[in-house]
């Protein structure tokens, strides 16, 4: 119950989707797991290598490292309830993103 | 005043045999160019052979993206061809991008994304090993691993472009559903690059026939319609380019005896040197004692011979060769002659193009024969032997080098067969074998229909085999009808009447 999660987020640049990508992660991180997480960043413009072994083709991608099993959430992370499956995270009330990062269309 | 600043498209030679032809030098120079074909139209190979030709021929390291098979699947497929992707990864000429999808995985989609990933691999790549190709392998394959269409189609644009931006010549494969129908199976992958080519292989006549048509080539010019091509084991496609080839053969007044001094005198001094023989027939009228009589003839003043047979074994042709006092083995152990044995089935007429072309350059011969042609016309489709006909005999000239073929006819008795439609107009020299029925007993008559460039006997003469060969002796004076299949025996008085008919007139 209290594993360890283990976040890698693999961006393109400074990109407005970017940034988003980043803002939603954290929110849902902070609200949702409580201190026990892990984020790490990668841009694939200053590291490709690292895109390339680990076969990325979409950013942002975020891989749930641990716990197991491994899974990857491709996008903006803007669609919460996708977000949730992938992390294995259990909707209980309301939550919200912050202001201007709703869901994609 | 622009037209003198912007420098004019350069075209990038490809390596893949005959592809630089069909395309006037090949592809357009850091440009994109797409390959669509159906399933099996060998678009991998095409895609593979386009980076594994610029590494054996100018050792230039090329990039190859895989969105469908994976690349140990790619090193693997293609070992066959002699392509060792592997050790060309360990030098630094071959890398991969594998883009293909990852069964062990979980993908799930939560909002926009792009493929910022894949295109900063790609441009990684080719930073990393100078590569001067990119293969992308296939576009289609994009859209099942990513649904959001819209946005894919925006991705591939970017991706094209930037490979433009990198100085790249890349091609990129498309999938298409049809032979004859939409370029490619999304309707937009057509418009990502600047050229189309397609590689089609229709089936006709339960014949499949691989072709290559360049559909779309941007400022730049290129052969029209499709092009037969073919994919050899060990060595990949060839393409067989028909109307690159130039009418451009010189012509020599030398002349070769046919191996007859009769056939000889007949001929008006023997055939040229350079010329393409047309020996029709029908079967058992004498066309392959010709051909051994030809090959005899030209090892007789120490001239190398090739002969393709593909109806008879070699020991059988060795058999008939003893019977008419010719000895075949003898020859082929002084190195005068090259006997080569094959079964038409065993491969297409391309195929069997290909592997005639390379053993005439292997064997570099001063006379080339081929026994029978028409054996390949149950192989190959109408316009598949038409090709193969044209493409061998303008080899051949260009070798300048005497062929003689045979051809035969389906009918006993006169007739014409596909093969000599098609090569009648290419030939210099046509000789007829024909059987002349007379009052109750099967003779056999020969006459040279044509003679490029020289006078010749006109009369239709009846020749004899025996344990020596061919005896040509005196024409059919009384008998008409004999070419057409009808022979019909014409009694003295009426051939002394018609001789006459005109002097009477003239008398007057």
């Amino acid at each position: 119950m209290t594993a360890k999660y283990q976040l890698t987020l693999y961006i393109t640049g400074q990109t407005p989707r970017s940034r988003q990508a980043i803002e939603n992660l954290y929110h849902t991180c902070k609200a949702m797991l409580d201190g026990r997480y892990e984020i790490t960043i990668i841009d694939v413009l200053e590291h490709p290598e690292l895109a390339e072994e680990e076969k990325i083709l979409a950013t942002p991608t975020l891989i749930k490292v641990s716990p197991p099993p491994l899974r990857r959430i491709i996008g903006d992370l803007s669609d919460t309830e996708k977000v949730f499956i992938g992390l294995d995270l259990q909707l209980n009330g309301t939550f919200h993103l912050p202001q201007g990062a709703q869901k994609d269309e | 005043m622009s037209e003198n600043t912007t420098a004019p498209i350069r075209k990038f030679k490809t390596g893949i045999p005959g592809f630089d032809d069909i395309t006037m030098g090949g592809l357009p120079e850091g440009r994109t160019t797409l390959i669509s074909g159906t399933a099996g139209s060998a678009k991998t190979v095409f895609a593979v052979q386009f980076l594994s030709a610029g590494i054996e021929q100018s050792g230039m390291p090329g990039v190859f993206v895989t969105f469908e098979e994976s690349p140990q699947d790619i090193r693997q497929n293609m070992a066959s061809f002699g392509w060792d992707i592997r050790a060309w990864e360990e030098k630094g000429l071959w890398a991969f991008v594998d883009a293909s999808p990852q069964p062990a995985e979980d993908t799930i989609v939560a909002g926009s994304y792009d493929l910022g990933a894949l295109l900063a691999r790609i441009e990684y790549a080719v930073q990393k090993i100078k590569a001067q190709r990119v293969a992308v392998d296939s576009l289609g394959a994009i859209f099942t691993q990513f649904t959001e269409h819209v946005s894919v189609r925006h991705e591939l644009f970017r991706i094209a472009s930037a490979l433009k931006k990198m100085g790249v010549t890349a091609v990129l494969t498309a999938e298409r559903v049809q032979e004859y129908g939409e370029i490619a199976r999304y309707g937009v992958e057509e418009f990502v690059a600047d050229n189309v080519i397609i590689l089609r292989n229709a089936l006709d006549d339960e014949k499949r026939r691989r072709t290559i048509e360049i559909l779309k080539f941007r400022g730049t010019a290129h052969q029209k319609g499709e092009f037969p091509f073919t994919i050899m084991p060990g060595a990949g496609i060839a393409v067989i380019p028909l109307s690159a080839i130039e009418l451009k053969q010189s012509s020599s007044i030398i002349r070769i005896t046919s191996g007859n001094k009769e056939l000889d005198e007949m001929c008006g001094g023997g055939f040229f040197r350079d010329s393409i023989i047309l020996v029709s027939g029908a079967t058992g009228t004498g066309k392959t004692l010709t051909v051994t009589e030809f090959i005899a003839g030209g090892a007789a003043v120490g001239e190398r011979c090739l002969l393709f047979a593909f109806e008879e074994s070699r020991e059988q042709l060795f058999r008939n060769a003893t019977g008419w006092g010719v000895d075949f083995r003898k020859m082929e152990e002084e190195g005068s002659l090259k006997l080569i044995c094959r079964y038409p089935e065993v491969a297409g007429p391309e195929d069997h193009l290909i592997n005639m072309k390379a053993e005439i350059e292997n064997f570099a011969p001063n006379r080339i024969a081929v026994d029978s042609l028409s054996a390949l016309e149950r192989i190959a489709t109408v316009k598949g032997f038409r090709e193969f006909v044209i493409s061998l005999t303008s080899f051949i000239k260009h070798k300048e080098t005497a062929g003689l073929f045979t051809s035969t006819t389906p009918s006993l008795m006169g007739g014409t067969s596909v093969t000599e439609a098609h090569i009648s107009t290419v030939t210099d020299s046509i000789i007829m074998l024909r059987y002349v029925e007379m009052f109750g007993e099967m003779r056999r008559g020969l006459t040279v229909l044509k003679m490029r460039g020289s006078m010749h006997d006109k009369e239709i003469r009846e020749f004899t085999i025996d344990g020596r060969g061919m005896h040509i002796g005196n024409a059919f004076k009384n008998v008409t009808g004999i070419l057409v299949g009808n022979p019909m025996s014409i009694p003295q008085s009426e051939i002394e009447r018609i001789s006459t008919l005109f002097q009477n007139e003239r008398g007057i």
